[in-house]
């Protein structure tokens, strides 16, 4: 690269660059939607909710129960209607059914035809999709989910796990490119977990885009590139986990703790204390000298340090953070409306 | 020609689920059992009569037995069908076996179209097997033919097919099992109100009489049934009645064919309630 690119040019330049990053842009979004309400009786279930789901793109759908998830993601699909709002899928407005040829479902509440055997719901999903699969492939998509030697026995004997396990591949039979699963580990074992997981990531090496609600936070961190958090029907936060986990912490063993010593701590940021151990904020922007620095003033400062241990906010403890704040929120301005 | 695709699909579906249910077991079983009893039944008749009744009065019976048999499996067909209609749509919008099917590209009315057909094509399957049957065992028996079998069969599946419409519209709205009993309960109601219709018409009773045709006009099965028992019976059967003029008064004859006018009402009916329980499966929340 020259130093003329990283230049800043004139305005020439500038609108050049914005017309090679429209033309690099992916095809439409797998899921766009933009002002989604509903409401149940009285009950406002989801009001003005928003997101997008990139082509290739992981996002979780995170939020508390009751949060409107499972609303959300049926008015995407068409089985809810929505009292505002608009929906796009894979470039086309949901309201046709077309437009959900390329995508593929696991619902929370998982149940399908006692009647049918494991291999004719494939082929029954394959038909309605209109999608051309082969016998083979849909065979193939039964192994992937670790029911190959089922395919011949009726659904009516299947325990939940393994209606769970049916229903992914179902969302997976007519080559989607986008699949949508809601709780798709809510009946699985430890080891069936980690299988959907790897299909999760295979599908996003596969360019799959997937939208994900889960309340498992663990499994959200580790396959998700996005996450939309949902609260009481409203987008509380979304981003990026590094955006959304972008500070991190460290634990530190310390005694003999001097007053100037520990005005040093507190500058570094927000510090909580647990009998010797303190835990510190780091600034975002500290590029890697904030450690070293902090470490070597205390020492000066006649602090002894036992342990240096680098942390990381989770995303569960993000989650509840905004959760909580969220409600402390909604509380004061309850008892200002109280007071006034 | 995608649309033509999912209803054929879902019509399919539906089949091999009535198909695959208990509710054929206990059809079959049901229809076997009545079929032997009459058989036994019409055998005994011809038996015990020994000769001394006439060959009008030996019709007569004839007439009269086979359309309460009919009438028999109008009712079996009439509580399968509509304890099928309840749950395949109902049923599976509650346990949630809809959501993976309606969340593929297919339109709901297409969805609702399938399963409709697939329901006509079970129970009007039902009727007309189990009417050939029976019929046919009557002519082993005791010789009896009806004049017009085809009509007939053809009224009794379009009975059966009313009433599952109606049971379909309801499955919209309320839970399976309660809209298999406001089916079957309108479907008898409806039959019992064509009776005292009947005994007012006999009577020369308007007020009475114009029950038996109300009800006819809001659900169209006891007009129906009335037309196919017309197609079962001997035509001097009602002359044997008094000369044809109680002939209204009695529950297993019927005294007039039906007018194409009321067929065509009967099938504009279908219609609407069609018409309705997609509106009101349109625009249901799954």
């Amino acid at each position: 690269m020259t130093a003329a690119g990283l230049a800043p040019a004139g305005p020439e330049a500038a609108r050049a660059a914005a017309a090679q990053l429209v033309a690099d842009l992916p095809s439409a979004p797998a899921v766009w939607c933009s002002g989604l309400r509903k409401r149940y009786g009285k009950q406002q279930a989801v009001s003005g909710v928003s997101f997008s789901v990139d082509r290739g793109e992981v996002v979780g759908l995170l939020g508390p129960n009751g949060a409107g998830k499972t609303s959300v993601i049926k008015m995407l699909l068409g089985l809810v209607r929505p009292d505002a709002g608009e929906v796009m899928l894979l470039g086309a407005p949901a309201s046709d059914p077309a437009a959900r040829v390329r995508v593929g479902y696991l619902p929370e509440l998982f149940r399908y035809q006692p009647w049918l055997d494991a291999s004719e719901l494939l082929a029954l999903h394959v038909r309605l999709s209109g999608v051309d699969v082969s016998e083979h492939d849909q065979r193939e998509c039964l192994a992937l989910v670790g029911l190959a030697d089922r395919a011949g026995d009726r659904l009516g004997g299947f325990s939940k796990g393994m209606q769970q396990r049916l229903g992914l591949a179902v969302a997976l039979v007519a080559r989607p490119d986008l699949v949508v699963l809601d709780e798709p580990t809510s009946a699985l074992d430890p080891l069936g977990r980690a299988d959907v997981r790897d299909i999760v990531l295979e599908l996003k090496g596969r360019g799959v885009a997937v939208l994900l609600n889960s309340h498992l936070i663990g499994e959200v961190e580790r396959v998700c590139d996005r996450v939309v958090i949902l609260d009481r029907g409203q987008v509380a936060a979304s981003g990026t986990l590094a955006e959304l986990l972008g500070q991190r912490e460290l634990r530190l063993h310390l005694t003999d703790l001097s007053a100037q010593a520990r005005a040093r701590l507190l500058a570094t940021g927000k510090a909580d204390q647990e009998g010797d151990w303190y835990t510190v904020a780091l600034p975002v922007d500290d590029l890697g000298r904030a450690v070293p620095d902090l470490v070597a003033e205390l020492v000066t400062l006649g602090a002894r340090v036992h342990a240096v241990e680098p942390g990381r906010i989770s995303l569960e403890e993000k989650l509840l953070g905004i959760l909580r704040e969220g409600a402390a929120g909604r509380a004061a301005a309850g008892s200002e409306g109280v007071q006034r | 020609m995608t649309t033509v695709r999912t209803v054929l699909t879902i019509a399919g579906l539906t089949l091999r689920e009535a198909s695959r249910r208990r509710v054929l077991l206990a059809l079959t079983a049901l229809t076997v059992v009545l079929l032997a009893l009459s058989g036994w039944g019409f055998s005994r008749l011809a038996a015990e009569s020994g000769g001394t009744l006439t060959t009008g009065e030996a019709r007569l019976t004839a007439s009269i037995v086979l359309n309460l048999v009919m009438f028999g499996f109008s009712l079996i067909a009439a509580l399968g069908t509509a304890f099928l209609a309840g749950p395949t749509l109902s049923g599976e919008t509650e346990s949630g076996i809809a959501l993976a099917v309606l969340a593929r590209p297919i339109r709901r009315s297409a969805f609702l179209l399938g399963k409709w057909l697939g329901l006509v094509g079970f129970g009007a399957g039902f009727v007309v097997l189990a009417g050939l049957a029976q019929i046919t065992i009557v002519w082993a028996v005791v010789g009896y033919w009806p004049p017009e079998p085809a009509s007939a069969l053809a009224l009794l599946a379009a009975q059966t097919t009313v009433l599952l419409t109606l049971a379909m519209l309801l499955s919209t709205a309320i839970s399976p099992m309660a809209s298999g009993v406001v089916a079957v309960g309108l479907f008898c109601t409806t039959w019992v109100a064509g009776v005292v219709g009947g005994v007012g018409a006999s009577l020369g009773n308007e007020a009475v009489e114009r029950v038996g045709s109300v009800s006819r006009m809001l659900l169209p099965t006891d007009g129906l049934w009335r037309g196919a028992m017309h197609g079962f019976q001997d035509p001097s059967a009602l002359i044997q009645i008094s000369g044809g003029a109680d002939a209204d008064a009695f529950p297993f004859l019927s005294a007039a064919p039906l007018t194409p006018a009321y067929l065509a009402w009967a099938a504009v009916w279908v219609v609407m309630i069609w018409g309705l329980a997609a509106t009101s499966f349109l625009r249901k929340d799954l």
